[in-house]
């Protein structure tokens, strides 16, 4: 059976011209598709946002490997997976750490059948990474809109002299009067509040 | 004390000043003396300092200090179990903005230069100006989202009431091409370790608005970071390490030494830049900008004196307080404990025996109540200031933490404090 390859769109960084043209002719004779190079010192984000690729390949022994770590971490710098390949003398122990799972190298750079394997395990392990990422911002958000509602609940309260429920309703009401959200709403409240204290 | 279970050991250093104390231990015989091989390798990034230690292809490495807790904490993609029981040198950093935001902050407030603690309050009014005439945030970058250069940004940014996180576009971005970006306009200004300040000064692209040292005077910068797996199997290893690095942090310290310590870091194979400029960060002759009045900052690099080289647990205190701080970290731990694993003073003060040098008996100090020096324990310390006038007391972490009207906590404070009451 074939399996079917996906085309990927891919990223690559490098320091030495040379060796990128030796593993862009590999993934191009995978099938995939290179659309954006850069060298060092170059401002990513930017590259990044353009492009957009599915994947990032960097050299390991370049500097801006920290760069890419802080853009992974951050959502509007949309966060893309990482692999990064190396020919150095420590190939064993970080193929070892490949194994462990401590993060994705392609060792000794250009061996097709290993590539592969490698960009999909990245992929995969960073979309589940991402998705429980945005399942814990979306836990934390309700509960921060929680907070704002409460305080903008009980300054209504304390203005209007309703009850909790009364309070709840009238804003509401409001809310959807204006067609926004309650959590704005609360903002609006906790803000026209502060400016006439 | 015995003699090491391992002889043959590879450290990794990121080019920079601080990495001095490495280099001096290796080509002035104090690892030798100890009985240790050491093959230096100058590393590309942190994360590659990070990862390398962590799998072994490295025994140790020069690190932020901030490393060995994020990378036990599991912050920034690689979690593993990390200790440091040697601290490299305080303080060293410094902001540099360009040419054209210097010229623009002076308009504002012809003081700055004269009183480098007006600075903040002059770009937040700057921030506020060009907000209300629409235009686009300044850009500011740093070297690692857990490094001391963040904290110090941040601290000095919030201190003014400025929010990093919405009203300036915060970036990481390799020290090595801070003066390029700025020069080209991507960035405006940098928080980053000489010399790559003083470059930006030397050839007159940027100018240094104020220095990490007069943001906090006692800041912990540099450490040695081992796997706590490391520290364990090689006890003895590690008691040789950190008194080869002693006895070469207290030789840098000399001042008649600091000119071999430039001619050596001007090498190719540490940081490969001209000695002019390793020399305006490191020895005593500062300049904030190009052609400027040399100024006397004689703690800007601190090596060794003032117990510069103890793991301070406080010190681990104060970083996570600003990890929860910046929103990194928003899990429920015992912060104590944690950083009780991470931070080994108990391992520092046996080296420390063994040379017959001063260590404390105590593991936390209070930071930011005294302006000059003074004397603990019968050794001389330097003042430890915060520009803003804070004081920290690791023991009233929690207070600290809530304490910030600046702030992006993403913990639940309540169960913070519940499992944090002592």
């Amino acid at each position: 059976m074939i399996k079917e390859i996906r085309q990927l769109n891919i990223m690559l960084i490098d320091e030495l011209p040379e060796r990128s043209m030796a593993m862009e002719k590999l993934l191009t004779n995978l099938g995939h598709k290179i659309i954006a190079r850069a060298s060092a010192g170059e401002d990513l984000t930017v590259l990044v946002n353009r492009y957009l690729p599915d994947i990032i390949i960097v050299d390991m022994d370049s500097p801006d490997r920290d760069m890419l770590e802080q853009m992974q971490s951050i959502n509007s710098d949309h966060p893309r997976p990482v692999v990064m390949f190396t020919n150095d003398d420590d190939s064993q122990t970080i193929q070892k750490a490949v194994k462990a799972g401590v993060t994705a190298y392609i060792v000794d750079g250009l061996q097709p059948q290993r590539v592969m394997p490698i960009l999909e395990t990245a992929i995969a392990r960073f979309k589940e990474y991402q998705s429980i990422r945005n399942e814990l911002e979306k836990t934390r958000n309700t509960l921060e809109e929680r907070k704002l509602i409460a305080r903008a609940k009980s300054i209504v309260m304390k203005q209007s002299k309703y009850d909790e429920e009364t309070a709840h309703k009238s804003m509401q009401k409001i809310a959807m009067s204006r067609n926004m959200k309650l959590v704005d709403l609360a903002r609006s409240i906790i803000a026209a509040a502060e400016l006439l204290k | 004390m015995n003699k090491p279970e391992k002889n043959n050991l590879k450290l990794g250093f990121i080019p920079l000043t601080d990495c001095c104390v490495l280099a001096i231990a290796s080509e002035k015989g104090m690892f030798e003396k100890y009985g240790l091989n050491v093959e230096l390798s100058k590393e590309a990034s942190w994360a590659n300092i990070r990862d390398k230690v962590c799998v072994g292809a490295l025994d140790g490495a020069h690190m932020l200090a901030g490393i060995p807790i994020a990378t036990t904490l599991g912050l920034g993609f690689t979690k593993k179990p990390m200790v440091t029981a040697f601290s490299i040198n305080l303080n060293g950093n410094a902001i540099t903005v360009s040419n054209g935001l210097y010229e623009r902050l002076l308009a504002i407030d012809e003081n700055i230069a004269r009183d480098r603690k007006r600075t903040a309050m002059a770009l937040k009014q700057l921030i506020e100006e060009d907000k209300y005439s629409g235009k686009a945030p300044l850009t500011f970058a740093m070297v690692y989202p857990y490094s001391s250069h963040n904290y110090e940004l941040q601290y000095w940014m919030a201190s003014a009431g400025i929010d990093p996180a919405h009203d300036v576009n915060l970036r990481v971005i390799p020290p090595q091409y801070m003066v390029r970006n700025l020069q080209e306009g991507q960035i405006d200004g940098y928080c980053a370790g000489g010399p790559w300040n003083s470059y930006a000064v030397k050839e007159n692209i940027g100018k240094i608005l104020i220095t990490g040292y007069e943001i906090w005077n006692y800041s912990p910068e540099k450490v040695l970071g081992v796997t706590r797996e490391w520290a364990e199997n090689y006890p003895d290893t590690h008691f040789a390490l950190i008194m080869s690095l002693l006895e070469a942090a207290a030789w840098i310290e000399q001042p008649k030494n600091r000119v071999a310590v430039i001619e050596i870091l001007a090498k190719e194979k540490y940081i490969g830049i001209s000695e002019e400029v390793i020399g305006m960060s490191m020895a005593d002759n500062y300049q904030y900008e190009s052609n400027g009045q040399i100024i006397s900052i004689p703690d800007h690099n601190v090596f060794h004196r003032y117990l510069a080289n103890y793991p301070w647990r406080s010190h681990a205190i104060w970083i996570m307080t600003q990890m929860y701080r910046w929103g990194q970290f928003d899990q429920v731990v015992n912060i104590r404990e944690t950083v009780e694993e991470i931070y080994r003073p108990d391992i520092y003060r046996q080296a420390a025996q063994q040379l017959n040098m001063n260590s404390p008996t105590i593991d936390y100090k209070t930071e930011g109540q005294h302006q000059d020096a003074w004397s603990l324990q019968n050794v001389e310390m330097g003042a430890d200031a915060f520009f803003d006038g804070q004081v920290f007391d690791s023991e009233k972490s929690l207070d600290y933490l809530t304490g910030f009207d600046v702030h992006n906590l993403k913990v639940d404070l309540e169960e913070l404090k519940k499992l944090n009451q002592s």
